[in-house]
């Protein structure tokens, strides 16, 4: 079956429709998550949002009626056909950890996700990275070189993260197709070995 | 009626015939019209009708949100009730793969988009 433009009939031959998988790609604000998407993505990167009510309480309110307020989640994603019925898409997380709930959502089924870090500001990933292990998701850090330059040592960055050898560690460049290609297939691989040895 | 993400809809999108909750539908779960879909015509829904047209090509519920402009909650309902009318089909991922084969742990699945992505 053709992925694009593609026939489908109304019955119910589940065995036509292609398959989607996804990636998570994880880390702080500005660490280039969205640039990372972007170097393989079949399409410029669109974004999504979710809107999450948030109740306060005003001082100056006499009737102290909770205000609700709203507030936007954007996430950006992208998509990759890899065949005409395989299609993985990247999802990146929001940049700002608080909004956990739209986490649940982007890593419930995913092969697993890439935590993207930038050693100059190592504090920013530590929310993925706790999320991720404790959710038992397949996950490894890349250390995204900014200007080409990755300044500390990988395995200093894994001593300061405390996390251990079976975790791969990678050094990329977000803007460069190649690399983030390698990444991706160092993720998939990192996944099918937690499968091989349970 | 609020989704679960706080934005109103009409009472009868949210009320129609749905047969699984919303929230179950994964955000990469692909959406393809089916033929009643291609032969319904002009939806008065604008987003219906938007949904309708762009899915003839399968698209995830996440890229419907995003091309739309809706918010993911308002993207699934939409999405939830075109499929209980039988003018959308959804291949939500997890439902085909239940249980510990689920594409994400399936080692041939993850053996194709490795290899998928070296070909790139």
């Amino acid at each position: 079956m053709a992925f694009v433009d593609s026939e489908v009939s109304g019955g119910t031959a589940a065995d036509q429709d292609a398959l989607s998988v996804k990636i998570v790609v994880a880390g702080g604000f500005g660490v280039g998550k969205t640039t990372f998407v972007g170097a393989v993505s079949e399409i410029e990167p669109l974004r999504t949002e979710a809107l999450m009510t948030e109740a306060s309480t005003s001082v100056d309110d006499l009737s102290m009626l909770p205000e609700k307020r709203t507030t936007t989640v954007a996430m950006d994603f992208g998509r990759i056909t890899l065949a005409d019925d395989l299609v993985l898409y990247l999802f990146g997380t929001p940049g700002q950890n608080r909004f956990w709930f739209m986490w649940d959502d982007i890593t419930h089924g995913a092969i697993g996700a890439v935590v993207l870090v930038d050693t100059r500001r190592l504090a920013d990933c530590f929310g993925a990275i706790d999320y991720v292990e404790q959710r038992g998701i397949p996950f490894l850090v890349a250390l995204n070189a900014f200007d080409g330059v990755q300044e500390h040592d990988v395995e200093d960055v894994r001593d300061a993260l405390q996390i251990g050898p079976e975790v791969p560690f990678v050094v990329t460049d977000a803007r460069e197709r190649e690399s983030v290609k390698v990444v991706l297939v160092t993720l998939v691989e990192h996944a099918m070995s937690l499968i091989q040895q349970p | 009626m609020a989704t679960s993400d706080g934005r109103r809809v009409r009472p009868y999108l949210a009320t129609r015939g749905r047969t699984r909750p919303v929230q179950d539908i994964a955000i990469e779960a692909l959406v393809s019209t089916t033929t009643n879909g291609r032969d319904h015509g002009a939806d008065p829904e604008p987003e219906r009708e938007r949904i309708l047209r762009l899915c003839h090509s399968p698209r995830s519920v996440a890229e419907v949100a995003a091309i739309v402009s809706t918010p993911l909650g308002v993207a699934r309902v939409l999405v939830a009730d075109l499929e209980s009318e039988n003018l959308v089909r959804v291949a939500d991922p997890h439902a085909a793969y239940a249980g510990s084969s689920e594409p994400a742990r399936n080692l041939s699945v993850l053996e194709r988009v490795r290899d998928g992505l070296r070909r790139l």
